[in-house]
């Protein structure tokens, strides 16, 4: 199975966002990091592979399969979109939250599975401590995560994680983007992060799709995209990429 | 680096079963609100000019045949459908106020203070005084007609007012009071040209009464409930995504749009009856939905039930009161609620304010 996209444009009004966008044949467990300066069309790519808007031209195939031949709630149940983070004042606890994403708008009952499956999920997030708390009283980070679990509850072909990690700590940011890669290979499904952070796309990433005033610029293998002077142009940085204690990738940027 | 596999069981089970005795919390206070709301009922038929003790009241309605002729009257014709009417209107603004609330995301909304209630008082006095039809067909049903057509028009002028960019939800509520304003004004002007009779009809409504219920209009209301109550059940886990926001619920399969339109269709509906049956009646709508707010939490499944509930044993209550602060005198119940309704809905205000600094 794999995701592919060609000749996506997305205008809105007379702004055109997303213009010839395509991109290569994703592949199953494995995740693609979405990078790109604000304003690229990130998370307009994101919206459009999830059908939220209509693309005016080109088409998304999912293991060969045109996704507008689908409706709306079947294209949803197989590409799980996490929008950026949310903001809500509501009396909603954080175990609601994640409940409402494992049921799906399905029935009123909740089974023994359903509560289980969410405790399970919030213990695995590392936030079973914040079950109870209201959603409106939770930090910026602490609403992050409990997107990101939100989204990983929900059994898909693909997830699309608009900046899961904007708003977390270092150690958090480690977590989050170990865990999204690692349910990614296990379960066998596509993954692409929006992400802004070059070096945890480094890090976590097994392929990197670089989108600039709403193209796709490059994409390959990180260290092949990191290191193409593109990456330069479109940031409108000087890059050096350099390799950690660890042996990992580095990207160094400079404004001058 | 956490592996997905890598699970706590123990602290699973704790999860499990603390939200579980929370679901048990739920049902049991659930199950007490309908006791006190049944006790209630009770009381504002022992309530009246002709006073009858709990147990008396309790005869009549469960031993009818037993009964005296007078005692009969008193309870079956006169006070019970008073006493139902009551909970009827007051859970059918609970859940009004509820949906509304919810699906424009705003906590001051209810069908009073965002105008529905005096745009349906003034389809109704179209109806009373020129004898116009809004909806054609509509036949005995044509006063209640009106008012919903005209409530019908305001939720959607509200409806495109907010998908306008930039109006908080203290904007929304001063356009609401544009649309007392307006419709106020538009009853002042059918009540200048308003015969003695037509008149004492509108003054009705606009008071707001329970004085004119019935069998009839109590069954009116009853089948609208539930025509509308389940199917803003069936919605309840789209309605509470959207409390996280238009797009996480978009991102969930929501239909945001029709959602909101059908949803405003059924409050429509809800507040126009209400207010059709026994004049505008304020803030019922907004302080019901804020006690369910404060006791379940949102979550529809717990959120609409107790909204219908808490709008239900307001209304009650209001009820006795009307005829219990001077013996012999029945007050208008929109006075009332409105009287003990406005310190609610400033310390509202206030407490947007704070949020909105932070």
């Amino acid at each position: 199975m794999s995701l592919t996209a060609n000749d996506i444009n997305v205008t809105f009004g007379t702004r055109t966002v997303l213009q010839g966008t395509g991109f290569a044949a994703l592949k199953i467990g494995q995740l693609t990091a979405l990078i790109g300066p604000n304003a690229a069309g990130k998370s307009t790519l994101f919206r459009t592979i999830a059908g939220l808007i209509k693309s005016n031209t080109g088409q998304i195939e999912l293991d060969g399969q045109d996704l507008s031949k689908l409706t709306i709630q079947q294209r949803l149940k197989r590409i799980c979109f996490m929008p950026q983070s949310f903001t809500a004042n509501a009396a909603l606890s954080v175990f609601d939250v994640v409940l409402m994403a494992q049921k799906q708008l399905r029935g009123w009952r909740v089974s023994q599975a359903d509560m289980t499956a969410v405790a399970s999920a919030l213990d695995a997030a590392g936030i079973g401590h914040l079950a109870d708390a209201n959603i409106g009283d939770l930090s910026g980070g602490q609403a992050q995560m409990v997107s990101v679990c939100q989204a990983l509850i929900r059994h898909s072909d693909v997830y699309l994680f608009d900046e899961p990690t904007s708003a977390l700590d270092l150690r958090h940011q480690l977590d989050v983007m170990g865990r999204i890669k690692a349910t990614m290979r296990e379960r066998n499904t596509i993954g692409i992060v929006a992400m802004h952070d070059l070096n945890l796309a480094a890090r976590y990433a097994d392929h990197l799709l670089l989108i600039g005033s709403g193209r796709i610029l490059a994409q390959g293998r990180p260290e092949t995209v990191l290191s193409d002077p593109l990456i330069a142009n479109t940031y409108d940085v000087v890059v050096q990429t350099g390799t950690g204690p660890r042996k990992e990738l580095n990207v160094h940027a400079y404004a001058d | 680096m956490t592996a997905i596999s890598d699970i706590d069981d123990d602290a699973v089970s704790k999860l499990v079963d603390n939200y579980q005795s929370r679901t048990y919390r739920r049902v049991i206070l659930l199950l007490a609100a309908i006791a006190l709301l049944a006790f209630t009922v009770v009381i504002d038929i022992m309530t009246g000019p002709a006073s009858l003790s709990f147990v008396d009241v309790l005869a009549v309605i469960f031993n009818p045949s037993g009964a005296s002729v007078q005692h009969k009257v008193i309870v079956w014709d006169l006070r019970l459908p008073i006493a139902l009417m009551a909970i009827c209107v007051g859970a059918m603004l609970g859940v009004a106020g509820a949906e509304m609330q919810t699906i424009l995301n705003n906590p001051l909304a209810d069908p009073f203070t965002l105008g529905l209630s005096s745009a349906a008082s003034f389809g109704a006095a179209l109806a009373i005084t020129l004898q116009w039809s809004l909806i054609p067909g509509a036949g005995v049903f044509f006063v209640t007609g009106n008012a919903f057509a005209m409530a019908m028009v305001t939720s959607l002028a509200l409806y495109a007012f907010t998908r306008l960019r930039g109006v908080t939800p203290e904007a929304m509520i001063l356009v609401g009071i544009a649309m007392l304003f307006t419709f106020n004004a538009l009853l002042a002007l059918l009540q200048y040209g308003a015969s003695e009779l037509e008149l004492a009809q509108i003054i009705f409504w606009q008071l707001g009464s329970l004085a004119r219920a019935s069998w009839g209009k109590v069954l009116t209301c009853v089948i609208v409930l539930a025509i509308v109550v389940p199917y803003f059940m069936s919605r309840s886990w789209a309605l509470t995504s959207l409390r996280m926001g238009e797009e996480k619920a978009a991102s969930l399969g929501v239909n945001v749009s029709f959602l909101r339109l059908t949803v405003l269709a059924g409050v429509s509906l809800l507040a126009a009856v209400a207010v059709s049956f026994v004049g505008a009646v304020a803030f019922v709508g907004l302080v019901g939905p804020h006690i369910a707010r404060i006791i379940v939490g949102e979550d529809q499944r717990g959120f609409l039930p107790f909204s219908a509930l808490a709008g239900a044993l307001i209304m009650s209550g209001t009820s006795i009161a009307s005829k219990a602060i001077t013996p012999g005198v029945i007050y208008p119940i929109g006075m009332i609620t409105s009287l003990i309704g406005i310190p609610f809905f400033i310390s509202l205000i206030l407490s947007q304010r704070q949020r909105h600094w932070q």
